[in-house]
């Protein structure tokens, strides 16, 4: 680098900060890829899985080469009441390829950098970006604690919290309602009781997502991976319902992992790691500005969660590679201005980044509404079905089902659930 | 298990100073304290004794959660200086 100047600068080493520099360098730019952890991944918490579509556009022999954990086969919902407990449990056993595979994210991060290193990246990790450097509006450089680099481009893949985007003037303070706050065990246990425990061959692998229960009534969500030889188990809540909750997130957590249902699925396993991460789910509404000039924000930092899908890594490494293409057009312009850079924002339009955010950019303030009925009611009446179909008791059948019926009526569940119809077959049909 | 048993699972690297820093006579205007009882980490703790707030930096996980969460805006957050903080192995 001549003196300390460079095409890009990528803050961050995460599934979008990789993304932009693998695909700079590709290109033959000369790209600066910095990280504030001692290795990729050392900050980094996700739930977590990684979408093969995405990954594999950026990395096209991942599935052989990549510490992956296992492929998810199979999604579960699970929802509890105070003490019962109902599961769908989806398993694909066709042969194409998986949709999603469970990693590591201190292995994961940390393969991908490699890979961004190995197609001409300049790597540097243990820095941490104090500041941007902005002369006259626009982006030139970044101060480190150590030293100031300066840049044609800078992109910002800070993460959720992204201070840097909050500086270059691109966002405002995030929202207590914006963002959830999630928690996460992972417990050892051997990968013959996983497979047990999930009716799993080795190489695959189950996501779950659990509602209810200890849950229940606000916005929250257990979430479950299993990895080869661990479980990844946690839950997210929203930091608004957070605050009102007179409870510390951890004893909402051991709560829930007391519920009978959750406890068998982690019973005799080790803890061997807590870590907590925030999420942005605020989706489109609470999109920041996403480029001006000299800079763009890309993944967490740009808020670009599909809260409704649980998607996230996918959306991180494309809006990174829709960045890094830019960046080329950019340099072989030599224009960086705002104008120009506007095309990265034009590619996310054309993409399924904008067009799923757009898509469910009133889903989390309609599921809020109606929390109580999702989260409560449903898997109340959904176990009482089961508890009344198997029931062996003395009392005549139509008599129980009379009671259940009147239940329902009683409960308000018909017309509680017609504008969650509406809401879902808008979705269909909107465009 | 508590929370200091769930944080003994963590490897961290102290700073020297903290990150984390709020003015302390706000917080003594403050009713809800809400970053007392919002943090994954137990990092705050009001005390009555010397009316002031304890901040349990070393125990940070950086999620950012409290510097949100503070309806005064008082928390000063960022990052612990490179080489220092927590270090997730299985994130």
């Amino acid at each position: 680098m001549e003196n300390n100047k460079i095409q890009v600068i990528v803050i961050g080493a995460g599934p979008s900060g990789c993304a932009s520099a693998i695909t700079l360098a590709r290109a033959g730019k000369k790209v600066l890829l910095i990280e504030r952890g001692d290795n990729a991944g050392d900050k980094n918490m996700f739930g977590g899985a990684i979408f093969t579509q995405q990954t594999k556009e950026l990395y096209p022999n991942f599935i052989e080469e990549a510490p992956i954990e296992r492929a998810i086969i199979q999604h579960q919902i699970i929802m509890l009441n105070d003490n019962d407990s109902i599961k769908f449990s989806y398993k694909t056993n066709s042969n194409e390829i998986p949709n999603s595979y469970s990693v590591i994210r201190s292995k994961w991060d940390n393969w991908c950098v490699e890979q961004a290193i190995k197609a001409g990246a300049y790597f540097a990790p243990k820095t941490l970006v104090k500041e941007l450097i902005i002369e006259n509006g626009k982006v030139i450089g970044i101060k480190t604690e150590q030293e100031n680099y300066y840049s044609d481009i800078v992109i910002i893949a800070d993460g959720v919290n992204s201070l840097l985007a909050k500086q270059a003037g691109l966002r405002n303070e995030i929202k207590d309602s914006d963002v959830t706050v999630n928690i996460k065990e992972v417990f050892k246990l051997p990968k013959e009781k996983i497979e047990d425990r999930f009716l799993l061959d080795s190489a695959n692998g189950a996501g779950a997502k659990i509602l209810g229960g200890p849950l229940k009534n606000m916005f929250s969500m257990g979430f479950l991976y299993t990895n080869k030889e661990t479980i990844s188990l946690g839950i997210g809540i929203s930091l608004d319902d957070l605050k009102k909750l007179k409870m510390k997130p951890y004893d909402l957590f051991e709560k829930f992992k007391s519920h009978p249902s959750i406890a068998s699925i982690i019973k005799d396993a080790k803890i061997i790691e807590y870590s907590s991460h925030m999420i942005p789910e605020g989706g489109y509404n609470s999109m920041p500005k996403l480029y001006k000039d000299g800079v763009m924000v890309v993944g967490d930092a740009a808020m670009l969660v599909n809260n409704v899908h649980f998607e996230g890594t996918n959306l991180a490494m494309l809006s990174g590679k829709l960045a890094a293409e830019t960046a080329v057009v950019a340099i072989n312009k030599q224009d960086f201005s705002s104008k120009n850079l506007s095309l990265y924002g034009k590619k996310l339009k054309e993409s399924i980044v904008i067009k799923d955010l757009k898509t469910h950019k009133n889903s989390v303030d309609f599921v809020k509404k109606h929390i109580n009925t999702i989260t409560e009611l449903y898997p109340d009446l959904a176990c009482e079905f089961f508890r009344v179909l198997h029931n062996a008791s003395n009392e005549p059948k139509n008599e129980v089902y009379r009671k259940f019926l009147f239940r329902i009526l009683k409960s308000g569940v018909i017309f509680k659930s017609i504008p969650l119809g509406i809401f879902a077959m808008e979705k269909c049909i909107k465009r | 298990m508590n929370i200091n048993e769930k944080l003994s699972t963590l490897k961290y690297n102290k700073d020297k100073e903290s990150h984390l820093t709020v003015d302390n006579e706000i917080c003594k205007q403050c009713n809800d304290r809400v970053c007392t009882h919002i943090c994954p980490a137990d990092v705050y703790e009001w005390s009555e004794e010397t009316d002031s707030l304890i901040i349990r930096y070393e125990n940070c996980l950086e999620c950012g959660a409290c510097k949100i969460a503070c309806d005064k805006k008082n928390i000063k957050w960022r990052y612990p200086s490179c080489e220092h903080g927590v270090k997730f192995k299985n994130g």
